[in-house]
């Protein structure tokens, strides 16, 4: 017999915690590439007195998106034109996109890997026959002018078990350890008593002991990733943790910056990667760099131009580009698969034995073969030793050995990020200068800049990285460069306006109340049945998100209908999402890890709903291979090339949805 | 494929400031059991499997174990990693076992120049910190 109910978890709540109050010039909340990226850069601008401080709910050396590692940086120009660069992200996200931020992030990324490579990266090299150098191996830096291994245009390779761990060294060093605060989940940002639009600060708890956090800040940096767990996954028992992108990362951004109202922007795009089954280990490299093919189960490629040219030209000009854009690619799989001609593999075989043949048919003899060999096949473990483990698990786990034997490749569930090969997220400003374009409208949710670079339409409040909408492919690498130009601006902001005194609307107490809200509920109702987590009077996290994501999975296109939705479907599915905003507050927690669970849960509710409401609002199917609406199937270029930008008014709680005017900087002729 | 801590190996970490596996993982998973004085993984079906407290553990008592809903048993990928290398054994169902060798740091760990005390120029244009000039689009 379990009774007396009891809670699960080591460090139990208690219903009046300690009340810690700050006040800082600069608040960086969030741990991950964005804000080590601010850490470092904002030294380097701010004056000695001034006070900055970061808030992480983890640790920062495994912090964020790139806590495991990675194999490869995605986002280095090197010998590129920045405007390719520009033209590619705009031809992925299907022509909707902000020029300015992307150009922008393009001129600063190198610097970051220059950094990352002094700061103790190994960066893979090439050697004077062209032949690979891991990066431990003697060879010119890259501001030396040494030869980064390409796969892509854009990748470099890199040895980067410990890529997050040497990132967040010098941004500690930087700041100062004194002034970084981990295990401190921030739940949500304050805005000003006074001054209208303005943030003032922001509050959360300590998942370690029973404080609640509140800061007066100036002017704030939000970089908490993306959003996981939002969509039913393919696997939902214990593999629900094994998501693609970070289980950790719960819309946090988009949520606070959206509820002080921070304009949104292109909430409708998601990305769903397609990754190895189950695993979702990393395909990249495995089409990039040992040149692999995927078939259907009849063994066609159908990705082949021949195959898919007919299905591509439907989406001009984006289907036209010799890289065919991501949602396309998955569009093109989908076809395959609910046709019927599924499975979809990867000959990882062929391609690795086409290494081999290459070399006997050159002369090599069996001993080099043998070296050769041996090398490559460690090339493709590092792959997901780098930065997916769990696949290499799974290989082990079926005797999978990649030269044997292909793998399956499928389509995951739906995420949300503005990093990586999606673009939703928060509407910003560009840079402040005179080649961005300067639109004649009063209102920011139309304009492209207000005077701080990537500060949001709400003043003093930043973001970086997944935060930023409209500008997706900036990867580890773009968002560590994108963080340290907010930093820059952060600084600028609070010279500025120096006389600024932050003061708060709510109480200490009020703040610390709502925070601790599904503690005091816990306590309050425990005793009401014999097992804590059936009781009428609350809900417990874990099941909130289960109900969360299987609304979004059967009404908003995840999974269970191959991303298919409608715009009957969507209000069923915003009706659904109302009533669990309703019930998130009725979560109950009785200790500290499930009050962090809570909140995650009600960061993921609101973010989700954001998302649910722009693809109403858009009445295409601009994403093939993300979603589709059967309502409004095809791309329509004539009505819906434009941003959808949506801002939530905190005084009326209304939401508005508008279209934007999307303007092309660089050239539009040639499209690539 | 969820982390978990073999008994016999785990001392809690006494004697140090901190739980290691409970300071480093992202996602709050690892905790330690005060009076037995062991941790354990509260949480294994939101285990991204990123083996953070695999490699910190001082004891090397933190192992993986396939997740239960798709990975059948009898494999193992298990790390050790020093100061400037990782090795990698790759158990198999079957037996084999591979063994890979990968850098991970190319500096001594505490040694990234942070800069420290050095300034950049101008507050008011967009370079960054040791950036002299910026492009704009042609």
């Amino acid at each position: 017999m379990a009774l007396p109910n009891k809670p699960k978890g080591e460090i139990t709540a208690v219903v009046n915690p300690e009340i810690v109050e700050q006040e800082v010039d600069v608040l960086i909340i969030g741990g991950g590439m964005a804000a080590c990226g601010a850490a470092f850069e904002i030294k380097k601008w701010a004056p000695a007195d001034m006070k900055i401080k970061l808030v992480d709910k983890a640790a920062l050396e495994r912090s964020g998106a790139v806590a495991q590692g990675l194999s490869a940086i995605n986002t280095y120009i090197g010998e590129n034109p920045i405007e390719s660069y520009v033209k590619m992200v705009r031809n992925d996200l299907m022509g909707i996109v902000r020029e300015d931020l992307i150009y922008d992030c393009g001129r600063h990324v190198d610097e970051s890997v220059k950094l990352f490579e002094e700061w103790g990266l190994p960066v893979w090299k090439k050697d004077a026959n062209g032949d690979n150098l891991d990066g431990a191996k003697p060879a010119k830096s890259l501001r030396e002018g040494g030869v980064p291994v390409r796969t892509g245009k854009w990748q470099i390779m890199i040895n980067g078990e410990s890529y997050k761990c040497i990132v967040a060294e010098p941004a500690k060093l930087a700041l100062g350890d004194e002034n970084v605060i981990e295990r401190v989940f921030i739940v949500k940002l304050l805005l000003d008593k006074n001054k209208p639009n303005q943030i003032a600060g922001a509050a959360g708890f300590s998942t370690r002991e029973n404080k609640v956090f509140i800061f007066k800040c100036k002017t704030a940096l939000v970089a908490c990733g993306g959003a996981v767990n939002i969509f039913r996954p393919r696997s939902t028992g214990e593999g629900k943790g094994r998501a693609w992108y970070p289980v950790w990362n719960a819309g946090s951004t988009y949520t606070m910056c959206a509820q002080v109202g921070a304009t949104l922007t292109m909430m409708e795009n998601r990305f769903t990667p397609s990754r190895f089954k189950d695993g979702y280990g990393p395909v990249g490299a495995w089409f990039l760099l040992f040149k692999a093919k995927v078939a259907n189960g009849l063994g066609q490629n159908y990705a082949a131009p021949d195959m898919a040219k007919p299905e591509l030209d439907k989406f001009m000009p984006y289907g036209g580009s010799p890289v065919t854009p991501t949602c396309l690619r998955n569009h093109l799989m989908l076809k395959e698969m609910k046709e019927g001609r599924g499975p979809i593999y990867m000959a990882t075989d062929v391609a690795l034995n086409a290494f081999l043949e290459d070399k006997k048919a050159k002369g090599m003899d069996d001993k080099e073969i043998k070296k050769f060999w041996k090398h490559l096949e460690s090339e493709a473990w590092e792959d997901f030793l780098d930065m997916s483990v769990g696949q290499a698990g799974l290989w082990a786990g079926m005797d999978i050995e990649p030269e044997k034997v292909g793998s399956e490749v499928m389509p995951t569930e739906p995420y949300m990020l503005g990093s990586h090969s999606g673009c939703c997220g928060i509407w910003t400003s560009g840079p402040n200068e005179a080649w961005v374009p300067d639109v004649k409208n009063d209102s920011r949710v139309h304009k492209y800049k207000w005077g701080y670079n990537r500060m949001t339409t709400v003043d003093g409040l930043f973001t970086a990285g997944d935060g930023v909408g409209a500008s997706g492919h900036k990867f580890s690498s773009g968002s560590h460069a994108e963080g340290r130009i907010a930093a820059k601006q952060m600084v600028k902001f609070c010279r500025d306006n120096a006389s600024f005194k932050p003061e708060l609307k709510q109480t200490a107490q009020q703040i610390a109340d709502e925070i601790y809200a599904p503690v005091k509920r816990y306590n309050e109702f425990v005793g009401a049945t014999t097992a804590a987590d059936v009781n009428p009077n609350y809900c417990k996290p874990a099941g909130l998100m289960m109900r969360l994501m299987k609304a979004t999975d059967e009404y908003g296109g995840g999974v269970a209908t191959y991303y298919m939705t409608s715009g009957k479907l969507l209000n069923i599915c915003l009706d659904l999402l109302r009533l669990l905003r309703e019930d998130a507050a009725k979560m109950a927690a009785g200790d500290l890890h499930e009050l962090l669970r809570c909140w995650e849960n009600y960061h993921r509710i609101w973010c989700v709903e954001a998302h649910i409401r722009h693809m109403e609002f858009r009445k295409e199917s601009r994403y093939p291979g993300f979603y589709y609406r059967s309502d409004y199937p095809g791309v329509d270029e004539a009505n819906w090339k434009c941003f959808v930008n949506s801002t939530f008014n905190p005084d009326t709680q209304e939401w508005k949805c508008e279209k934007v005017d999307c303007i092309n900087i660089v050239s539009t002729d040639p499209w690539l | 494929m969820p982390s978990y801590v073999d008994p016999s190996k785990c001392d809690g970490c006494k004697g140090g400031d901190k739980t290691a596996c409970m300071y480093i993982c992202p996602n709050d998973l690892m905790v330690l059991e005060k009076g037995e004085m062991k941790a354990y993984n509260q949480e294994p079906d939101a285990c991204w499997e990123c083996y953070s407290c695999v490699k910190i553990c001082p004891q090397g008592a933190i192992f993986v174990r396939g997740y239960d809903d798709f990975v059948p048993m009898g494999g193992q990928v298990h790390p050790m990693r020093s100061a400037a290398d990782i090795m990698w054994t790759v158990k198999f169902r079957n037996g084999n076992i591979k063994r890979f060798k990968f850098p991970i740091r190319t500096t001594a760990e505490g040694k990234a120049n942070a800069y420290v005390g050095q300034t950049g120029v101008n507050l008011d244009d967009e370079c960054l910190f040791l950036e002299k000039e910026l492009t704009s689009p042609k």
